[in-house]
């Protein structure tokens, strides 16, 4: 179990230096309430932007984008929302993305960012 | 942002629309959607595309597809579609050279494992293709032999998506798979050509199926059981000449839609022969199914002949739903998703014993049907559609020592004979066989001798023939001049035309 975590709080690093690398502010990580978790909460000039990290090692079970399932989704733009209502921040917009991370045996990870999920 | 574009076929019954087949890539979660009214096989294509990409060693590219095939409003169903949709996904995916497969066809069923399977009515999908100015064309390999009988069209058979691929310009190893091959037709019908001289006696019967022959008409046959009227019937279709080159190629595509044709021999060439059950449904005869409707027997008899034997015992729906097509030659199948034309040019034989229990020849003394089950035995076949068959002929039980009859290459030597007459005369008219002319045209033709129509107003006032009656009445006539030689029918011909149509009771 402790290395599956090692491997999500890897991608995650390796996701909030892409995001930085791009020019965002990075508000939060690994924000939790009751209903879950948010990975990280950057703002993309004055969009928000509610991100979700997945993670893999190798694409043996599927590529990590397609882990991202339709329920998953529906908990992230509910989780935005209760962060919006605790925080003092008020953005043009919101928007969900998905940033995929690879990490394979040798060599840099692969980060795939998909803008606008929802 | 790319798009992959490709080409397919959506066939309408016989008439093939060309499909564009349009894929988006985009950045966003994983997804494969297919728009443009897919019916459920369609829709299944996905699964077997995807499996079928990844089988033949391609990367399955990571984004949000969407596949449209356009015009969005025409209903398309089948797996012919697969191949396009895959070579369309890979061009968006730029895995193969988007521009070399833009303004080719793609007709095929994937395998899971990438194989490219045959699929049905490859060769109207293929000509219309070829009709709408697109002549590259790159079908299964099992279907190659097909397509390539369309003149102009560019064939190109293939035995995996990878092959199609690297076709492309595509970085992948081609696998050396089996290839698929078509399922087995249906037995093909027996090659040895079934001769008439087999059937001892019956001369009135051969004679009538020598005039059928020669002009088209349509026949009933009535007898006891045994007389040979199935005989009769099989033996028909060797009568009658070779297909024409239009003809065959409209032959084939019925038969292709249906999934009853064998490429290796070619264009169909012979007259088919469809011989339908008496529990076949309407929707057997004359096409149904679901989604776009299949061509039934009275389709693939197109240019053939339909032999309905013990007629009576078909049921009332089955016989009805024959006047379309016996009147206009062409079936119109309507349904939800759209309308069907398949041609139903066929020559009609009906074979029915005189009663249920089919002693009723002679004076009946054998018969121990009642009157009542007699009457309701051939009422089925009588009224509108028997209107329709020109030739009625009753079969006496054979006696020892019928003489042997002539065979069938002598009689077709008349027939053509005969045929080649009846085209001389409608040379100019869109007509070819007697059969198929309207009575006015008949009549202007008759010449001077009042005489010859005497007879035939007679049996009209005495209510034997209908109008109808009369007017194909002169067309077996002119069938019996052109088989005798004769420039136009004489009393005689119409004399004997008359007791060919009413089975000597109305003369």
């Amino acid at each position: 179990m402790r290395a599956k975590d090692a491997v999500g709080r890897y991608g995650e690093d390796v996701a909030e230096k892409h995001v930085l690398a791009a020019g965002w502010q990075v508000l939060d990580r690994n924000w939790r309430c009751r209903d879950g978790e948010i990975d990280l909460v950057g703002l993309d000039g004055d969009e928000l932007v509610v991100v979700e990290v997945k993670t893999r090692r190798s694409t043996a079970y599927g590529h990590p984008a397609e882990a991202v399932t339709r329920l998953k989704l529906a908990r992230v733009r509910r989780l935005a929302a209760a962060w919006l209502a605790e925080h003092d921040v008020r953005p043009s917009s919101v928007r969900v993305d998905v940033i995929a991370v690879l990490l394979p045996r040798s060599g840099a990870p692969v980060v795939e960012h998909l803008v606008g999920v929802i | 942002m790319v798009l992959g574009r490709t080409l397919a076929v959506a066939l309408v019954g016989l008439t093939g629309h060309v499909v564009e087949v349009e894929a988006h890539l985009a950045p966003s979660l994983p997804a494969f959607t297919l728009v443009g009214l897919p019916d459920a096989s369609l829709a299944e294509a996905r699964d077997r595309v995807r499996a079928a990409v990844t089988s033949s060693g391609l990367a399955w590219p990571n984004r949000r597809i969407t596949v449209n095939l356009s015009p969005a409003t025409l209903a398309k169903s089948g797996s012919s579609f697969d191949l396009a949709v895959a070579v369309a996904t890979l061009a968006g995916a730029e895995l193969l050279e988007p521009a070399a497969a833009a303004g080719v066809v793609h007709i095929g069923e994937l395998g899971l494992d990438g194989r490219v399977r045959p699929v049905r009515g490859v060769l109207p999908a293929v000509a219309s293709a070829v009709a709408a100015g697109r002549p590259r064309v790159v079908v299964p390999h099992a279907n190659a032999a097909e397509a390539a009988l369309v003149p102009g069209a560019r064939v190109a058979g293939v035995g995996s998506l990878a092959e199609v691929a690297a076709r492309y310009g595509a970085d992948v190893d081609v696998p050396d798979l089996e290839l698929a091959r078509l399922e087995a037709a249906p037995a093909a019908p027996a090659s040895r050509v079934l001769d008439l001289g087999d059937v001892v006696g019956q001369s009135d019967a051969r004679e009538c199926l020598e005039v059928a022959a020669a002009g088209g008409h349509h026949l009933l046959m009535v007898g006891p059981p045994g007389t040979g009227k199935t005989m009769l019937a099989a033996r028909l279709p060797g009568l009658l000449p070779d297909l024409d080159e239009a003809d065959a190629v409209e032959v084939t595509a019925v038969h292709s839609v249906a999934g009853t044709f064998d490429p290796g021999g070619g264009l169909l060439r012979r007259p088919p022969f469809e011989d339908p059950h008496h529990t076949a449904t309407p929707a057997s005869v004359v096409g149904g199914g679901s989604g776009t409707p299949r061509p039934g027997a009275a389709s693939r008899a197109h240019r053939g002949v339909l032999f309905l034997d013990e007629a009576p015992e078909f049921s009332t729906a089955v016989l009805q739903t024959l006047r379309q097509p016996l009147e206009h030659g062409e079936l119109v199948l309507h349904r939800a998703h759209g309308t069907a034309r398949y041609p139903a040019r066929f020559q009609l034989v009906l074979a029915a014993n005189p009663c249920p229990c089919g002693k009723a020849v002679g004076k009946g003394l054998e018969c121990t049907c009642r009157s009542e089950q007699r009457r309701r035995y051939f009422g089925k076949l009588s009224g509108p559609l028997l209107d329709r068959v020109d030739l009625q002929v009753e079969l006496q039980p054979a006696r020892a020592g019928g003489a042997e009859g002539e065979s069938t290459a002598d009689v077709a030597r008349r027939v053509a004979a005969a045929r080649q007459a009846a085209r001389e005369r409608l040379a100019g008219t869109p007509w070819r066989t007697g059969a198929e002319v309207p009575g006015g045209w008949l009549r202007e033709r008759l010449g001077p001798d009042a005489s010859l129509l005497g007879d035939l107003d007679r049996a009209l006032d005495r209510g034997t023939l209908s109008m109808r009656g009369v007017d194909r009445v002169l067309r077996v006539a002119w069938t019996l001049a052109d088989l005798a030689g004769r420039d136009a029918p004489g009393r005689d011909d119409v004399g004997r035309a008359l007791l060919l149509r009413t089975r000597g009771h109305g003369a």
